[in-house]
């Protein structure tokens, strides 16, 4: 199990590399000079020339990788021409809301579509069902930004139960923070619950038709037992995996849902950052985002055995 | 005081289960009356769509919702479960009565230890602590003669072989002593000695707590073995039922004599001394090594076939028997290259293909054709039955319509209708796509046939036919044939020479009459004596 997870880890290696070239390339292959591109369109000659020396353009491009990675790797991202600040500062701000909507869509899509999906499978068929899957197909087809309008018009607007748009931090004032996290979380789990409240419909409806659920109810257990105990478990697994790439998929939501609710997070950043061209920010955020979706399903994997015995690595 | 005189645990009255409307008839049981009285097993014996394993669940309360009791009584101990709503049934399962499945390998939970779910049975029905509840477990464990109770206990299923998951499946039945004990073909997926010990269990379980069981079957092996009592079921109805003597030995019903009569005895027939035929195949030291070998894993090495020494002349049929992971199978697929042999040599006739070149070999592969166990899933279901066929030969050059000519020819050889060609797989039945299988391998014109299991998943009705069809052809192609089989009655039955297989060697050689006849292995007695009804010559009765 531990050599598992240390030759995972290795294997990330390989995969943050690969990410890190393209980075890298990103901004050397652009149409232009590097520095001109990083300083803005207003910067003056003597400025970009200073920001050449500085990003070490005038070196090969060999020497200019290392001395990049190098950076990366002690937590140097550079400086934020746009912003004023350095990169760590400007994630160190920006990364609270970002994390708590991902967590609170993740207690919600998890928190509602596991239950229905196997309502869902158990009651196969049955109006509650169809309701489940017809619920699915417009999860999966409505744009978040849709959505995200609708439920501000309903509760924020017509009904006054919650606020339009804007962050309190969560150490500052906690109910308000819940509050503004609400709608928000909701958006983005909408996708999320259609996704996996029918994967979940389908492996679960796949267990149930295994003798071991004959087994059980033939022991006399009651249904609530027989599913999620017997059924549930043994369905867990496609149902994990789909939420360790859902991760990949909440990263993508977070930009457009941020922006919809004006949540200062990561999204946003990395929104202004393209429209501004800040390059050393938008470069970090990739960066950051790999690797927590490199870890995320790395846990994913361990928790395998949690659910499945038979699972050893 | 004998078993007559006791008020019966189980009487099933009158009882009428209908199918859903589409399906091949109305009622999937119709009509049927027996009961089970306490200490006394019964057996239930038909073949496939008898409706036997619908009235065990229709005791259990666990038909599918399809399908739906219409008339009858079932009293379990005078109370009538077609009456009691769920949850009273809920409470009967596992303290009155209990079933124990088919499939051991997939009827545990395999996320959960064998201890945990003998647990949950006795967490529902009783108030015991756990302290009790675990002694309890451990005691039950110790009773189905399981070794080392307490590791058992701590163990996930897919840790245990098949023969130990189903006593766990038993101590999980019989946990709370019920009065009836529903066995649903319980060891017809383990293997012969398996079986024997597991029968045993049973019948010493059930005779030292006086409980009633309904056992279904299909095997008269099996009921010789174990059964008090007998009922026979053909397409729902109960045609005839009696004690176990009188059923086997002096049926009055003409589908119970056919299918007594259908059971293959288990002393092979005389055959001719060995033929002076050219040798179509012979091995020499034939072995196939697997080793499963990962970047970071340790490498596992299983020998599967080792050191096995075999030939079979034209016009013969050569036997291999042995149980599940002997290897009989690895030989098969080594010889037909299916799969690579590590070690060793494989002569058809003059040539040597055991370490032929993929691209040289290709020319041979028309030489060795096999028929595989399971004729619902070796056949391609998308293609007509007729391409199926004539895909072979046309693969080697045949024209289409001549092809199609020795196809439409072959299908009568097999007994079917040539007009037929152009229908799917589905449309058939289970012996009649074996009989397909049989003409696309015989449309190659091959030296050697194997069969691999060909009629192990068949009924024994439609076994008989197909194991007289495939010794016809024997005869009249002058074919050789590697049979392979679990089942020694088949393999007595159709064999001139048997070889017996355990843990990849070849133990016993010999002609067929010899090795049945005066085993010298200690392997082959074993085998032989594990045979259910082997002390049992089932007759041949005129339909």
């Amino acid at each position: 199990m531990i050599d598992f997870i240390v030759r995972r880890l290795i294997a990330i290696i390989p995969v943050l590399t690969v990410v890190a070239i393209l980075v890298f390339l990103m901004l050397r292959l652009t149409p232009g000079d590097p520095a001109a591109v990083i300083a803005g369109d207003n910067a003056t000659s003597d400025q970009i020339a200073d920001i050449r020396t500085k990003l070490g353009l005038n070196e090969p491009i060999w020497t200019q990788f290392v001395i990049w990675i190098g950076d990366m790797l002690q937590g140097n991202f550079g400086e934020s021409f746009f912003f004023k600040k350095t990169v760590a500062e400007l994630i160190a701000q920006r990364i609270e809301p970002t994390l708590a909507l991902a967590v609170c869509t993740l207690i919600f899509a998890v928190g509602i579509s596991v239950p229905i999906g196997v309502l869902a499978a158990y009651r196969q068929g049955s109006l509650l069902d169809r309701v489940v899957m017809g619920f699915s197909v417009v999860g999966f087809s409505v744009p978040g930004f849709v959505i995200g309008y609708c439920l501000i018009y309903v509760f924020a607007i017509e009904l006054g139960w919650l606020p339009v748009q804007g962050y309190i931090r969560i150490g500052v004032n906690f109910w308000g923070f819940l509050e503004r996290m609400v709608l928000p979380s909701l958006t983005l789990s909408v996708g999320f619950i259609a996704l996996i409240s029918r994967i979940t419909r389908a492996s679960v409806l796949e267990v149930l038709n295994e003798d071991y659920i004959r087994t059980a109810r033939a022991k006399g257990l009651s249904n609530r037992v027989v599913l999620m105990r017997h059924a549930l478990r043994n369905a867990a697994v496609p149902i994990l995996t789909v939420i360790g790439l859902g991760i990949a998929i909440l990263i993508g939501g977070a930009v457009v849902t941020e922006s919809v609710f004006g949540l200062p997070g990561l999204g946003r950043l990395t929104v202004e950052a393209v429209l501004s061209r800040d390059f050393p920010t938008i470069q970090a955020v990739i960066l950051m985002f790999s690797v927590v979706y490199v870890v995320v399903n790395l846990l994913i994997d361990i928790s395998y055995t949690l659910f499945d015995p038979r699972i050893r690595y | 005081m004998s078993i007559e005189t006791k008020r019966p645990v189980l009487e099933v009255r009158n009882l009428s289960v209908s199918l859903p409307s589409g399906a091949d008839r109305v009622h999937a049981v119709e009509k049927v009356s027996f009961t089970v009285s306490p200490g006394e097993i019964v057996c239930l014996v038909g073949e496939s769509g008898s409706g036997k394993s619908v009235i065990a669940f229709t005791v259990m309360g666990l038909l599918a919702k399809a399908l739906k009791p219409t008339s009858g009584e079932i009293l379990l101990e005078g109370e009538n479960i077609l009456a009691a709503d769920e949850s009273r049934l809920r409470e009967l399962r596992c303290t009155r009565m209990s079933m124990i499945f088919q499939e051991p390998m997939t009827a545990l939970n395999p996320v959960m230890t064998c201890g945990e779910q003998i647990d949950e049975v006795l967490n529902t029905h009783t108030k015991l602590d756990a302290a009790a509840r675990k002694a309890k477990i451990i005691a039950i464990l110790a009773r189905v003669k399981l070794p080392e109770p307490e590791r058992i206990y701590g163990s996930y299923p897919h840790q245990l072989s098949g023969g130990q998951r189903q006593r766990i499946m038993i101590a999980m039945a019989l946990v709370l002593d019920p009065v009836l004990l529903i066995a649903d073909e319980p060891t017809t997926a383990l293997d012969v000695t398996t079986q024997a010990e597991i029968l045993k269990l049973i019948a010493e379980l059930q005779d030292g707590q006086g409980t009633g069981v309904l056992f279904i079957t299909h095997d008269f092996g099996v009921v010789a073995e174990i059964a008090h009592r007998v009922a026979v079921l053909r397409w729902g109805e109960l045609v005839e039922m009696g004690p176990t003597e009188k059923i086997l030995s002096r049926p009055e019903h003409s589908y119970t004599k056919m299918l007594i009569s259908s059971v293959p005895s288990i002393h092979p027939v005389h055959r001719d001394v060995r033929k002076d035929g050219p040798t179509v195949l012979r091995t020499e030291k034939l072995g196939k090594t697997y080793s499963g070998s990962g970047f970071f894993q340790k490498a596992r090495v299983v020998k599967a076939a080792v050191d096995v020494d075999l030939d079979i002349r034209r016009g013969e049929t050569l036997g291999i028997v042995g149980e599940s992971g002997s290897g009989k199978s690895t030989v098969a697929r080594c010889i037909a290259r299916l799969i690579d042999p590590s070690e060793g040599k494989i002569f058809l006739g003059d040539t040597e293909i055991a370490t032929m070149k993929a691209s040289k070999l290709r020319p041979h592969r028309r030489r060795v054709q096999i028929v595989f166990q399971d004729p619902y899933r070796s056949m391609n279901p998308r293609i007509t039955i007729g391409e199926s066929i004539i895909e072979g030969p046309m693969n080697f050059g045949l024209k289409r319509d001549e092809a199609l000519a020795r196809a439409r020819k072959l299908m009568e050889t097999v007994r079917l209708d040539p007009n037929s060609l152009d229908r799917y797989p589905h449309q058939f039945s289970g012996g009649q796509r074996q009989r397909i299988c049989i003409a696309r391998a015989l449309a190659m014109e091959p030296e050697l046939l194997i069969a691999d299991e060909a009629v192990s998943a068949l009924d024994v009705s439609v076994q008989k036919q197909v194991l007289e069809l495939l010794d016809e052809i024997r005869v009249r192609l002058n074919l050789a044939v590697l049979f392979i089989t679990h089942d020694l009655r088949v393999a007595a039955q159709i064999c001139d020479y048997v070889a017996v297989m355990s843990k990849g060697r070849v133990v016993e050689y010999g002609s067929a009459e010899q090795v049945f006849g005066s085993p010298k292995d200690d392997y082959t007695k074993a085998l032989f004596a594990a045979a259910p009804g082997r002390n049992w010559e089932f007759g041949k009765f005129a339909a």
